[in-house]
């Protein structure tokens, strides 16, 4: 049986990044992520796999650090919270403009401005609707567990470099901050110079050999035709992501009336409200968006006409409802509950605002 | 001598670097960014380091420096150059990194980068082309822009009072520990142009020695932005930058 290790969910970004073979991790400490950098300076992983680490000036050095990383091909990443990311988005927009691959982890915390240091989910339309500028997508992956945080790292790495493409994890300072045990993975090694060679010399920085022209990673044209034909590729890469890239969880919907639907650490105490209803004799029942980009559309959809309702339980003060009200496009009854400013709502706390919304 | 004898290959004096592209320069006849990438065209030519040499040019008119020299280029945001740069040599420290900012760029909107990159004594070359006036943007006001200089958004000349005081930031740099060759040249004549390739070179040199940041500033002309001609700007410039801007070596250890 593999080894399980308790630790915290920042801690697991950090063992995942060294243990999946990245190749640099760049940022800047903000609450509540820092144990993320802390715990890769205390690891040393340059004595070991060779894995550059570094404390930057600031949110955007750290972002434009992971941008000329990735100009390299390699492995990079960064993490930040909410206002950091908020910093980070000018460099997300030529990240995705450029076509690469690199992970960015958002441990969120309550907003707007300074906010709180509590737990949110209130960047969901940052993460999933864009943030910076210009017609671009990140992928972004919700975990709801510390296992979640660090298995996403290597699917994070899989799939930035699969579409080269910013992904993202939307984690929050609940899953940040807490321990649980951990089934640690087998070891990647970093690529080796081959290797990268082999995968992203038709494009990245590696230095020009005589065979090829020199690369240019450029998110500039200031012609007309040339920039809409690239908005057009980059429009048909995430058509590809939104058709085979959607990933969610479903608990009890096989027979359910009714549906929740939730991510990260909601997700899991609205399982407890489907056992207080099913205590009751409703059939309740919990979709979990995985990835929050793309949008597990289809599940959602296809779960719709069994349900008399739904209602999207959130961090926040009614982000993902949008997406959840446009899909069910008014066929059934579409309820909000939410908490803001770090309170985290009780399963008997929603339970009972689902109730008065089903009774109505 | 007759012209066939002239064109003969061991009568040759000069030709243009392979480094630098078949590629007709957006750049306005005068201007002094065409000479600093024919300067760092050579270097790279006699260095013989052309696929170990990453650029990363800048936003403003050098944007498109990645249009003439034939290597692998990184094309930053806006003042991020030396963000991007540290990553990529930190990543492949066999590699020759270089950024090519503006004085926008580099002294204004990427002070923070440009400060804790050489802070942290990051090897790599920094070329820092100071023409005081926002060329790309249509001539506005620049950090190095000198007091009482007409530029778009000083109509009435630079004012201290309202416009704050023209930076020189390579003196700033100069007092930190991370960088170890600090110098400020020109490219508007011969010996000056030889004396910056020499500075070039050192600099590359320097950045495989782990000795910290080489950081070049080159007073240069925009004479589509000063409203000169090319003359009569090399002229301004060394009557009226060269005096608040003085050339030569800063610091070198």
């Amino acid at each position: 049986m593999a080894e399980k290790i308790l630790m915290k969910g920042n801690e697991a970004i950090a063992y995942a990044a060294i243990n999946c073979g990245c190749d640099g991790y760049f940022g800047y400490p903000i609450t509540p992520q820092s144990e993320v950098m802390e715990t890769l300076m205390a690891e040393k992983p340059w004595e070991t796999t060779g894995m550059v680490v570094l404390q930057a000036e600031s949110e955007t050095s750290s972002i434009n650090m992971v941008y000329g990383g990735a100009c390299c091909g390699k492995k990079v990443m960064t993490s930040s919270s909410s206002p950091g990311i908020s910093l980070m988005c000018e460099g997300l927009s030529y990240l995705a403009g450029c076509e690469l691959p690199c992970l960015v982890v958002n441990v969120m915390r309550g907003g707007p401005g300074l906010g709180t240091i509590q737990p949110s989910q209130s960047d969901y339309f940052q993460a999933t609707k864009g943030g910076g500028h210009g017609d671009y997508r990140t992928i972004v992956l919700a975990p709801s567990s510390v296992q979640d945080m660090y298995d996403f790292v290597d699917l994070g790495f899989e799939l930035a470099f699969k579409y080269r493409n910013p992904v993202m994890i939307l984690g929050d300072g609940v899953i940040g901050q807490m321990m649980e045990k951990v089934e640690l993975r087998p070891a990647k090694p970093r690529r080796t110079e081959e290797e990268l060679r082999a995968l992203c010399d038709s494009w990245a920085t590696l230095g020009k050999p005589a065979s090829r022209p020199g690369n240019i990673v450029t998110s500039l044209a200031l012609d007309a035709d040339v920039m809409e034909r690239f908005n057009i590729h980059l429009q048909k890469k995430y058509s590809t992501i939104e058709a085979e890239e959607a990933r969610y969880e479903t608990y009890k919907t096989e027979d359910a009336d009714h549906l929740i639907v939730a991510f990260g650490c909601m997700s899991r105490i609205c399982e407890n409200v489907v056992e207080l209803a099913r205590q009751d004799g409703i059939k309740l029942g919990v979709l979990r968006p995985i990835t929050l980009y793309p949008y597990p559309e289809k599940a959602l959809d296809a779960l719709v006409p069994q349900m008399k309702s739904i209602m999207s339980v959130e961090l926040n003060s009614g982000q993902m409802v949008e997406d959840v009200r446009r899909i069910a496009a008014g066929r059934v009854p579409v309820h909000f509950y939410g908490r803001q400013g770090g309170a985290i709502p009780s399963p008997e706390e929603i339970y009972e605002v689902f109730v008065k919304n089903i009774k109505k | 001598m007759e012209i066939n004898d002239i064109i003969k290959p061991e009568n040759k004096v000069y030709g243009k670097s392979p480094v630098l592209k078949d590629a007709v320069m957006h750049y306005c006849p005068g201007c002094s960014h065409g000479t600093v990438h024919k300067i760092i065209a050579e270097v790279i030519e006699e260095m013989d380091i052309q696929d170990k040499t990453i650029g990363i040019s800048p936003v403003g008119c050098s944007v498109f420096a990645y249009n003439y020299l034939e290597i692998d280029w990184q094309q930053a945001a806006h003042g991020r150059a030396p963000a991007l740069a540290t990553a990529t040599k930190r990543l492949m420290p066999d590699k020759y990194v270089f950024t090519y900012q503006g004085d926008g760029d580099l002294a204004s909107i990427g002070t923070a980068e440009i400060m804790h990159a050489c802070n942290r004594g990051e090897n790599i070359v920094v070329i820092f082309i100071n023409n005081a006036i926002y060329g790309m943007t249509g001539g506005q006001m620049a950090p190095t822009t000198l007091l009482g200089q007409v530029t778009a958004t000083t109509p009435y000349g630079r004012d201290a009072k309202l416009n704050g005081f023209p930076l020189k930031i390579t003196e700033l740099i100069a007092q930190l520990e991370g960088t170890c060759y600090v110098t400020r040249q020109s490219v508007q004549n011969p010996a000056a142009v030889r004396k910056t390739k020499r500075a070039i070179r050192k600099a590359f040199e320097n950045s495989m020695m782990d000795k910290g940041t080489s950081f070049i500033e080159v007073v240069s002309t925009c004479n589509s932005g000063w409203k000169l001609s090319p003359v009569a700007a090399n002229t301004w410039m060394e009557e009226n930058m060269f005096p608040f801007y003085p050339l030569g070596d800063i610091k070198d250890r």
